[in-house]
């Protein structure tokens, strides 16, 4: 069924869809409507899920993680400040293995205090152990959940997942989504059943122990082989939701790469922008392509090898900022891929980038200046 | 242990973890010179010396407080 909906409505759907039985929710713009959604969901009787309304993020995230202790499929969502402040446990969930799907509202961390959107908050988090999905639409913040969960249980994972949305641009705009139906979704994502870390009185084990230097590496090991098996596992998750819902996903998303003599690297909304863009350039003879990084953890280098390799050059576009090396995505493609790259930070805090930014930044691109310079798109000249 | 989610299945398992590992000095206790005051014995921290003043090495982390406390320096620590 098509409804014309919000990001956030299209992200409690899909909740609603895959029937965690475990729902801790703090609310913060502009998240605030998905755990609104999901606590009428719960109230309507639309969701069975125990639904717990705690005192903070901190809270939110550590009831997930004692919720999906005892086996059960759990959800959560957040964003920017909440998200900072549920760091601690994020790393516990992630070392506990507890397969959690969180949604995160992309918005600005403080200070300055704003509730706009860019992407420091989740990227703050690269190195938790979560997985990290970017959403370019509404659609894409549904079906990202379905198969999350899918992924994150998969024994070879057994990895959160965050779905990063961005705020207002995304959680606060409708489009048309096309909602699934249970019966298919049940069928692709079946009752989850713990097969590792849960807690059951016939089946007795002790959850995140103390683990002297004896045990503690081969943990942290373990969580990079899984981290790295996941790029596999979402792969066929990719190909089995194709099957059932026609709609196909991979690692990385190639628009009009193959011939492109410049390629622009970015996640979440701006591809929407960059991808008109791109069409208007095409059909005056440029060659430009946008790769589309949808799974940020795990890093998928070698699809962004493929797709880069034949380009003269490439702009990576960053909605943030690790300071005194510049972006994060920019800097990662570096260390990994050599390829000629520029890089821009852009929209933090919710700057707009309009089409026009996306066009010089091509043109910046193809002629650059000097090499590996950092570009803040649209920064004003103090007065 | 269990890797994947550092999970115990084994109650009580923390007593399989020997710290005597974390010794670098040893003591060795000379009980031809012992005069049975149970010095040793009390302030041990660990607990690691029994009634007949043998030294549980599984578990001593060599702190050297019994060759402290030792009015006859029946004790000498030695190193591993």
């Amino acid at each position: 069924m098509i409804k014309v909906i919000s990001a956030n409505r299209a992200l409690a759907e899909a909740v609603r869809l895959a029937r965690p039985q475990v729902i801790p929710v703090y609310p913060i713009t502009p998240q605030t409507s998905i755990s609104e959604y999901l606590a009428s969901f719960v109230a309507d009787g639309d969701l069975k899920a125990e639904y717990i309304r705690v005192e903070s993020e901190h809270s939110a995230i550590s009831a997930a993680v004692g919720a999906s202790g005892t086996g059960v499929r759990t959800f959560t969502a957040t964003s920017s400040q909440g998200l900072a402040l549920m760091h601690e446990i994020l790393f516990a969930a992630a070392g506990l293995r507890n397969p959690i799907v969180m949604g995160n509202a992309n918005r600005a961390l403080s200070a300055p205090l704003s509730i706009w959107n860019d992407q420091q908050d989740s990227i703050s988090q690269r190195d938790s152990g979560w997985m990290q999905f970017f959403a370019e639409n509404a659609q894409e913040a549904l079906d990202f959940v379905i198969q999350a969960y899918k992924i994150s249980e998969n024994k070879d994972v057994l990895l959160p997942s965050m779905i990063c949305i961005d705020g207002f641009i995304l959680t606060h705009t409708v489009e048309p989504v096309n909602i699934p139906d249970q019966e298919d979704v049940d069928n692709f994502l079946p009752t989850y059943q713990p097969k590792h870390a849960y807690l059951d009185p016939k089946d007795p084990m002790s959850l995140g122990t103390f683990t002297d230097p004896d045990y503690y590496m081969e943990a942290r090991y373990d969580m990079e082989v899984a981290m790295e098996r996941a790029k596999e596992v979402i792969r066929t998750v990719n190909k089995e939701f194709e099957e059932v819902f026609g709609r196909k996903y991979d690692l990385v998303e190639n628009y009009r790469c193959e011939d492109a003599e410049i390629i622009l690297v970015a996640m979440g909304s701006i591809c929407g922008t960059i991808k008109a863009v791109i069409d208007d350039l095409r059909e005056k003879g440029e060659k430009v392509g946008l790769l589309k990084v949808i799974a940020f953890r795990p890093f998928p280098q070698e699809d962004i090898y493929q797709a880069v390799k034949n380009a003269h050059r490439i702009a990576v576009l960053d909605k943030n900022i690790s300071f005194s090396i510049g972006g994060v995505l920019y800097n990662e493609i570096k260390a990994k891929i050599d390829v000629d790259a520029s890089s821009f930070i852009l929209g933090l805090g919710g700057r707009d980038v309009s089409p026009e930014d996306i066009i010089n930044i091509i043109k910046q691109t193809r002629n650059p200046t000097e090499p590996d310079v950092i570009t803040w798109v649209g920064l004003k000249e103090e007065e | 242990m269990t890797s994947i989610g550092a999970t115990v299945k084994e109650p009580g398992s923390s007593k399989n973890y020997k710290t005597g590992s974390w010794r670098t000095f040893k003591p060795i206790l000379d009980k031809e010179k012992c005069i049975d005051c149970e010095n040793c014995i009390l302030f041990c921290p660990e607990g690691c010396i029994n009634k007949d003043y043998d030294i549980d090495y599984d578990y001593c982390k060599g702190c050297g407080i019994c060759a402290e406390e030792c009015p006859v320096k029946a004790i000498k620590m030695e190193r591993e």
